[in-house]
């Protein structure tokens, strides 16, 4: 999972190294006592990564850079299994990925905008190839070991990927009529086509799996009498949050909804229609969601209503930028007060204005006093949601938290009963698709471990890594080492008056080709390294002459903070790494703010005796089988 | 294949006084030999005239031919220049100080350009006292052919075929002094700490400025046996003095003026503060610059930094009384007054 802050280095004191010193006197070197830092150790699997910042930044540390490349090359099915090994369900993350790897894009810190990371993925999934032949079936044959795995979302779906090659006979349960959990259910299909998810459900579904849908587990006892070797749990956070105590909640029958069901019952076609004036209280992608099929099922006058400021909405950047496209004003610092039924009908919400106040860092919403009715055919609560499990036996021996979460170990995902394992929203709380899938490696990785009687913790694997050079001759890469200075290419979406009128009409039409290749060359290719080889210095400043973003300076050792402060530009961004080489023929060392460098090569290229090379570092973090 | 620079800079790039960053004083992307001293030399220039906020318009280059000769290519983009014929830069120099005496004048030339065929034009621009600096990127070799042995080689060096240099060198910097220069200064391409400042004081100096810049030739003359490597170059330097410029309106801070620390005031009341690592060495006193040279050989060190320097120079403006209008803005009948001014003058010779 997450590696060290600050991998590869660690703080030494009292050493001696030779300061590099003009004098007049007999020599040129005088010994110095200083605390000063190790060289970095670039043989620690987790430096290089944290370099990688989208990767690294990714729960399931998906090998961006290198699958980027790939879709300049035009190789998509290849593109896509890479994403297809790390990350299960590129198609459905290509679409509805949190992205955390963009807000880490060192892109973002070069320009205004990162690289379009989680678009491209989609192209892969768009542009490739069949690939049914690449995936693996059902498994030869079996190790004898079974496994139930407790809701059809991505964490049990990831588990099921990962295990089921290895030989496990797995059973999957859910009390859906497919699978696929909240992908299926929460994610509206004008974001996300039901054919592409029933695709990459269908892989996984394909390699053996026993389903068990329309198949609520009601007891964990009665399940673990079955003879399963482990049970995973994968049950998400199922239930949405209510206003039970707001006045006149209870007025009225009918047109208050809670927002993830009503989404459900929007996705199996229980719901089709919604009044004109629809109010959607709460700030998160889940309302967006619902005031975006709002629009679809009738809604006019759609509004968000919510009580934090406007620039602390839960909802991601773009989802709120594609609500407010279709229409849909946002009502921020509004508190719910009261529903205001009429004769046992529904007729609007009072909100009580509050104010944002900061004090001592900590935002506060302080109430005015002044109070807005808003008129509203139906009202639509999406305030967040909450782990449940009524369906686990509270004297079977597990052990909750005070906020009815089971107690799990954060690297391992066991529960406090050896045999089950918990993963995705169930695990810690609601969080996203691309954070489940991590779970479900880590869990899987546990469940095969388990089987065998291994330690959990002490015998888990370690990642793969492999780290290449790149030099094909004087001044030629093997990558593509030119910057793009192209801006973010925004992605079509389709017209705004036919969208409105079909819910299962895709609104974002994804990159051209053209457009994709274009978004790719804004990659950094963080993934090709710098790799410098202080043996083969001759401390000719060519580097650092060279580098366009001052990277690259020869100075004294001294501690990490002095270090910082004379450097070629100061490094200020302490989440980035220094890296460090050993001390120099003039008592000197190279220090490198890996901050903005721009991967381009010049250091290398510049350089008469190879002491740097660009070295591609392959990353692939640990899993149960190898794909 | 890397032909251009990326045009991102780091997003926090330091500006100077006139709101220019480093990037606005650099040149086209190097095509010298990977690792060329050159190219540090080149980053010098650039880092001395961000610091000192020159406008880059201010600013005339100057070259010959040779490798040497090639680098205000990749210096200083936005300023003029002038690639001249090999030797001839001095000429061309000459010619441009002349016609405008606004500019600053920044000749780069070689050890060949400058000690082989252009020696006959290096003596008279010194003798002349132009106003400019002048920069030799000595490498002890011809690289642009293949790495003979130059004019500066020493004797005994050792190339990289193997063979020993059988001659003297020439000691462009004693020859300056003998000739007359009043800055002179020796630096080393790897040692941007000296040789920063050094251009610095150089391009304040009003006269003609040399600094004498050992700039290790990575390919043909950076082998054992050298004495212009990298290796030896570090092993055997000795410095007169750490450098340092003062601009004219900072305070001098105690720190400078403590200790051995000497201030020579410049015309411009800037100061150049030097803190003396020769205890017998004046830099004021000719002789002893000489002899502080000749004394370094003897030892078989490098001795740079500031070597002679002679703040009260006259250059060839002030000898010659020279008109302070560039000739571009003066008119045709201010250059040509007609006859009557003629006559006039003829007059007062009568």
């Amino acid at each position: 999972m997450e590696g060290a802050h600050n991998p590869g280095r660690e703080k030494i004191s009292s050493r001696k190294p030779k300061l590099y010193h003009q004098s007049g006197e007999s020599s040129i070197f005088v010994e110095s006592i200083l605390d000063s830092l190790n060289p970095t150790d670039i043989k620690d699997p987790e430096y290089f990564h944290k370099v990688v910042d989208c990767q690294y930044a990714c729960p399931a540390h998906t090998p961006v850079p290198e699958y980027i490349r790939l879709i300049a090359e035009g190789k998509y099915t290849e593109a896509y299994m890479i994403n297809w090994v790390s990350n299960v369900f590129p198609g459905v993350l290509g679409r509805t990925c949190d992205r955390p790897c963009e807000p880490a894009c060192r892109r973002g810190r070069i320009e205004e905008e990162p690289v379009a990371i989680c678009r491209l993925k989609r192209v892969a999934a768009d542009y490739k190839e069949d690939v049914s032949q690449l995936i693996p079936g059902k498994p030869a044959s079996s190790n004898g070991k079974k496994i139930a795995l407790i809701g059809g979302g991505p964490a049990s779906l990831t588990v099921a990927r990962d295990l089921a090659p290895l030989g496990y006979e797995i059973h999957l349960y859910d009390d859906q009529k497919a699978g696929g959990g909240f992908m299926r259910s929460q994610i509206p299909s004008f974001r996300l086509p039901e054919e592409v998810l029933n695709e990459e459900v269908g892989y996984i579904l394909n390699m053996g799996i026993h389903t068990h849908f329309n198949h609520y587990v009601s007891s964990l006892k009665e399940l673990m009498t079955q003879g399963y070797d482990a049970v995973f749990v994968g049950t998400g956070a199922p239930r949405g949050k209510d206003l039970p105590e707001l006045p006149g909640r209870w007025d009225s029958e009918g047109n208050i909804h809670i927002g993830i069901n009503w989404l459900a019952n929007v996705a199996f076609e229980h719901t089709k229609a919604i009044g004109k004036k629809v109010l959607v209280i709460g700030g998160g992608n889940t309302a967006m969601d619902c005031c975006r099929t709002s629009r679809r099922l009738g809604g006019q006058d759609v509004r968000v209503v919510v009580r934090s400021p406007m620039n602390e909405l839960k909802a991601s950047p773009w989802e709120i930028e594609d609500a407010q496209h279709e229409d849909i004003p946002f009502y921020p610092l509004h508190s719910p007060k009261a529903f205001i039924t009429e004769g046992g009908k529904l007729k609007g919400m009072e909100f009580e204005l509050v104010e944002a106040r900061y004090e001592d860092g900590k935002r506060k919403l302080v109430p005015t006093g002044e109070i807005v009715f808003m008129e509203a055919d139906d009202v639509i609560l999406a305030i967040g949601q909450e782990n449940s499990f009524p369906w686990i036996e509270r004297n079977l021996g597990m052990e909750f938290d005070k906020w009815g979460l089971a107690v799990v170990d954060p690297l391992s995902f066991q529960s406090s009963i050896p045999s089950v394992f918990f993963g995705g929203d169930a695990a810690f709380g609601p969080k996203n698709v691309i954070t489940a899938v991590a779970h479900g490696h880590q869990a899987a990785i546990s469940i095969d471990l388990f089987c065998q009687g291994k330690d959990l913790i002490k015998d888990r694997p370690h990642p793969m890594t492999n780290l290449t050079r790149q030099k094909m001759g004087i001044h030629e890469w093997s990558y593509d080492n030119q910057t793009a200075n192209d801006k973010r290419y925004k992605v079509p979406h389709a017209d705004k008056a036919r969208a409105l009128t079909d819910r299962l009409l895709e609104v974002e039409l994804g990159f051209n080709e053209e457009t994709a290749y274009r978004e790719a060359q804004r990659c950094l290719n963080c993934d090709v390294q710098t790799v410098f080889t202080d043996s083969k210095c001759i401390e000719c400043d060519a580097c650092v002459d060279i580098c366009p973003t001052s990277c690259i300076t020869f100075t004294p050792n001294d501690e990490e903070e002095a270090l910082r402060t004379r450097l070629s530009a100061p490094a200020l961004n302490l989440d980035q790494d220094l890296y460090i080489s050993g001390i120099l023929p003039t008592g000197r060392v190279m220090v490198k703010d890996e901050d903005v460098c721009l991967h381009c090569g010049l250091c290398a290229e510049r350089c008469p005796t190879s002491a740097w090379d660009m070295h591609k570092y392959l990353y692939h973090a640990p899993k149960a089988c190898s794909l | 294949m890397t032909y251009a620079r990326p045009s991102f800079r780091h997003p926090q790039i330091a500006r100077n006084d006139i709101g220019f960053s480093k990037k606005d004083y650099e040149g086209a992307l190097s095509t010298l030999c990977a690792g060329c001293g050159h190219d540090s030399i080149s980053a010098a220039i650039v880092q001395a005239c961000f610091e000192m906020s020159i406008q880059p318009h201010r600013l005339a280059k100057l070259s010959g031919i040779g490798c040497s000769s090639k680098t205000p290519t990749y210096f200083l983009g936005n300023s003029h220049g002038f690639n001249s014929v090999h030797g001839r830069m001095p000429s061309v120099a000459t010619g441009a100080i002349l016609a405008n005496k606004d500019l600053i004048y920044l000749g780069v030339s070689g050890d060949g350009d400058t000690a082989s065929i252009g020696m006959g034009q290096f003596v008279h621009a010194i003798r002349r006292n132009l106003n400019m600096v002048y920069i030799v990127m000595n490498n002890g070799c011809y690289g642009l052919t293949k790495g003979q042995d130059s004019a500066t080689a020493d004797e005994g060096s050792v190339n990289k075929s193997g063979a020993e240099n059988p001659f003297q060198g020439i000691d462009l910097c004693g020859l300056g002094i003998e000739l007359g220069a009043q800055f002179v200064a020796r630096s080393f391409s790897g040692d941007k700490t000296q040789l920063i400042p050094l251009i610095k004081a150089a391009l304040k100096h009003p006269g003609f400025a040399l600094i004498d810049v050992i700039s290790p030739c990575v390919t043909f003359n950076n082998n054992a046996g050298s004495t212009k490597s990298y290796d030896y170059t570090r092993e055997h330097m000795e410095a007169t003095a750490a450098v340092d410029l003062v601009p004219m309106k900072s305070e001098i801070t105690i720190d400078q003026a403590g200790g051995t620390v000497e201030l020579i005031k410049l015309h411009d009341e800037s100061h150049i503060a030097l803190n003396k690592l020769h205890r017998d060495w004046d830099p004021m006193d000719k002789i002893s610059a000489l002899r502080n040279l000749h004394e370094a050989r003897l030892r078989d060190e490098i001795l740079t930094g500031l070597i002679y320097l002679d703040p009260n120079s006259r250059d060839l403006h002030a000898i010659l009384n020279t008109s302070d209008r560039p000739l571009n803005q003066m008119a045709e009948n201010d250059l040509c007054p007609g006859t009557e001014a003629l006559e006039k003058i003829n007059q007062s010779y009568r």
